[in-house]
């Protein structure tokens, strides 16, 4: 068996894909007020990103935009980490998650 | 031959001065009074050892000036070049050995004066730092290293006038002398840059040299050597109290009494006289400037003599006596005789800061009083400080054989013979010379005489420390002037030039010795005569009929107030100088300067900033949504730029508007 999906799928969907993905995120974080979904928002833009990555890693046949997607990965991992801790510390003080009424340095 | 360089004599008191003024006040008392006077001491010393190595075993003819210059210029550019270097002459020697030999002299004084004063480091650093700046000045080869000395007397001249400067009068004493001067160096500056401008040089040799000989180069006579003459003696009137610039000294008693002797009596005041001897023959190629000078040290003389007769603050007494000593000088200097002049500068600082300093024990000992009225019948109570001050007196006054009778003889000899003029200045000097009899003998009557006329006061002898430099003093106004009798013109002619011959008329004095009759012995009688008189009024005037001084003052109530008030020259200056400019800083300065356009400015500026503030503040939501948004519009923005090709679609427009017009 072999099937080349490049050529039965078009590199055009592939970026398509990204670019709905990415403008899902965008506007997730835009219009959304709970602070996880905001946050689940940004994962989506940057997943929307890896995918371009590698279609077109796969494209050139350059082995450099999948290691450029672990990269990323490994980032959004310790962003994760470190953005639900805040969030955590975030609910613990203001008890409240809507974003519009997390607007002050101060308490 | 192995002498001690040049430059060595300055770096002691600069070393002294870095050492007491940063470390000074964690110094224990003994090492600051140890580097104190080290300092000095090593200085002359080396001036000393100068001294000889010069002489050499041979005596006076064969001394050769000599230059020590700094191996890197100081100023190289195409039109000018500045060295900084040293020249030790006869003229900088004769001033060097009063500087430094006086100098250490006031230094062991005031070890003894300001014991018990809480600035003695600081003081102590400052009077370093003074004789730092004085050899410069008097080393300096140039007028631009003079200058560096010249201001830096004058900043240690103004840091110990205002020494206490808690006390007001102080602190604005130094500020009158420092300005003053300012107003002298003005024409010191102009002077340096009509020399630089016409002769482009600045030292003195090289000057000397483009002037040529007088009578030779007829071509610099006048003109613009006598501008730069002029301008000198600004800068020498102000240095040297001179008129119209005379104000300030007066007012600088208010500094410690030792400074007072060291700065303001025997050395820095005599700086001018001593610039004015040093650039002698930019004065000789101009008739007219040295005229006025003469004129001007004429005028000063008699002027501060008749001020200093109705003083009752012993130390302005002094004060104005020394501004017409300086008058003395400037008139020695006016008729070319700048041996004279210099030789009256060095008897003066002696016989002037020995008065200074016996004044300064007088202070100490009635516990800070300074008023004559309170004196009398100290010379029981301080029977060694009175015996000085005797000498000083009579050394001041010209009698026969103290210091102040030579020199002041060779001075008014010297008028004399200067043509019509000279007779008219002879006439005034003489006058002088009667008045400060007069005024020292009614100090020594009013101070030391009588009955004491303030019984509470428990006055007492002052220390060893103080009394020692008193007494060397008072040696040297005794034997300063033999020193210098007959032999100081020819000493000095190498330098300045001599223009008057010295008869030696005073030797029929000497019993037993052959002399002829000369025009300068039939002058120097006269002098003393003169003197004598003097004495003989403040005699009448202060002992035998004590209420007279009262009588005379109510005979002439006017030319009392105008004498006591000295001639309210203060006042004069303060009304058509200090008040039109302090109104000008105060109104025009003050409000439409610094209220109008500074603070203009400053409203301005921050008026624009909170505007701008105001709305800018509206981004800085804190909406977490909000500077999402603005993030997203940026990132599409800079996309837009990026990804659309712009030179395309503006290279489209136009054809897209011809095609419009073309329906």
């Amino acid at each position: 068996m072999n099937i080349n999906f490049a050529q039965e799928v078009p590199l055009s969907w592939y970026l398509i894909l990204s670019a709905v993905l990415f403008s899902l995120g965008v506007v997730g974080f835009l219009i959304k007020r709970n602070l996880i979904t905001v946050f689940m928002s940004i994962e989506l833009m940057l997943n929307g990103v890896n995918l371009s990555f590698v279609t077109f890693a796969q494209q050139w046949h350059a082995v450099k935009g999948q290691i450029f997607v672990f990269f990323v990965m490994m980032v959004a991992a310790a962003e994760a980490a470190v953005g639900l801790a805040i969030i955590i510390a975030v609910f613990r003080v203001r008890a409240t998650l809507d974003v519009d009424r997390i607007d002050r340095m101060k308490l | 031959m192995n002498v001690v360089p040049l430059w060595i004599i300055p770096i002691f008191p600069f070393a002294g001065f870095l050492i007491n003024g940063i470390l000074g006040g964690r110094l224990p008392k003994w090492l600051v009074t140890t580097v104190a006077l080290l300092a000095p001491l090593a200085a002359c010393l080396a001036v000393i050892s100068n001294t000889f190595g010069f002489f050499g075993v041979v005596p006076v003819p064969s001394f050769a000036p000599r230059v020590e210059t700094c191996p890197l210029p100081w100023i190289n550019v195409p039109a000018l070049h500045v060295d900084f270097s040293f020249v030790l002459d006869q003229l900088s020697l004769v001033m060097l050995l009063v500087v430094t030999g006086v100098g250490f002299l006031i230094h062991v004084y005031s070890v003894g004066y300001m014991s018990d004063d809480e600035g003695y480091a600081r003081y102590f650093s400052y009077l370093n730092l003074f004789l730092f700046f004085m050899t410069v000045l008097v080393l300096a080869g140039n007028a631009l290293v003079m200058f560096v000395g010249w201001e830096g007397v004058g900043l240690a001249s103004y840091l110990l006038i205002g020494f206490y400067f808690q006390k007001k009068s102080a602190a604005d004493a130094g500020k009158k002398a420092f300005i003053v001067n300012r107003i002298g160096d003005f024409g010191f500056l102009i002077a340096m840059f009509l020399l630089v401008a016409n002769f482009g040089t600045l030292t003195f040799t090289e000057i000397a040299a483009k002037l040529g000989p007088i009578g030779i180069a007829p071509g610099w006579t006048g003109g613009v050597v006598t501008v730069i003459g002029l301008c000198l003696l600004l800068g020498a009137a102000g240095k040297s109290a001179q008129l119209p610039l005379y104000i300030w000294l007066p007012d600088a008693m208010e500094g410690p009494t030792p400074v007072s002797a060291l700065i303001h009596a025997a050395t820095m005041v005599t700086a001018g006289v001593y610039m004015v001897a040093r650039t002698h023959v930019i004065f000789d190629h101009s008739p007219f400037a040295l005229g006025v000078v003469a004129t001007v040290g004429a005028a000063t003389a008699l002027f501060a003599a008749t001020i200093a007769l109705v003083q009752n603050d012993i130390k302005r007494v002094l004060a104005y006596s020394t501004i017409s000593q300086l008058g003395y000088m400037f008139l020695g200097c006016g008729v070319a005789a700048y041996s004279a002049a210099i030789f009256h500068l060095m008897t003066h600082a002696f016989f002037k800061a020995l008065l200074f300093l016996a004044a300064g024990s007088v202070i100490h000992g009635l516990g800070g009083e300074q008023d004559l009225r309170k004196m009398g019948g100290l010379w029981r109570k301080l029977p060694v400080t009175f015996a000085v001050t005797t000498v000083g007196v009579l050394a001041i006054a010209g009698i026969y054989p103290f210091a102040g009778f030579f020199s002041k003889d060779a001075i008014l000899y010297a008028v004399f013979e200067h043509g019509i003029n000279g007779k008219i200045l002879y006439s005034v000097g003489l006058l002088t010379a009667l008045l400060t009899a007069f005024y020292m003998a009614r100090l020594w009557y009013m101070a030391f005489m009588g009955k004491s006329r303030s019984e509470e006061v428990h006055a007492h002898e002052s220390p060893v420390s103080m009394l020692g430099p008193l007494v060397i003093l008072a040696l040297l106004s005794i034997c300063g002037g033999w020193i210098g009798i007959e032999r100081f013109g020819a000493f000095l002619a190498p330098s300045v030039g001599a223009r008057v011959a010295e008869t030696g008329g005073w030797r029929f004095l000497i019993p037993g010795t052959q002399y002829a009759l000369s025009l300068e012995t039939v002058l120097s009688i006269i002098a003393v005569l003169v003197a004598l008189e003097g004495w003989k009024i403040a005699d009448k005037f202060y002992r035998s009929k004590p209420s007279r001084p009262a009588q005379w003052a109510a005979a002439m109530p006017s030319g009392y107030k105008l004498l006591a008030n000295k001639y309210f020259v203060d006042e004069f200056y303060g009304a058509t100088v200090v008040k039109p400019l302090l109104g000008f800083s105060n109104y025009i300065l003050g409000w439409v300067a610094e209220v109008g356009i500074v603070g203009g400015a400053a409203w301005l500026i921050g008026g624009v900033a909170t505007f701008a503030g105001a709305i800018l503040q509206r981004w800085q939501s804190g909406n977490l949504r909000s500077y999402a948004a603005w993030l997203a519009a940026g990132a599409a923005a800079v996309l837009l730029f990026l990804l659309v090709p712009w030179p395309t679609v503006l290279a489209s427009l136009p054809a897209i508007h011809l095609g419009l017009a073309g329906h």
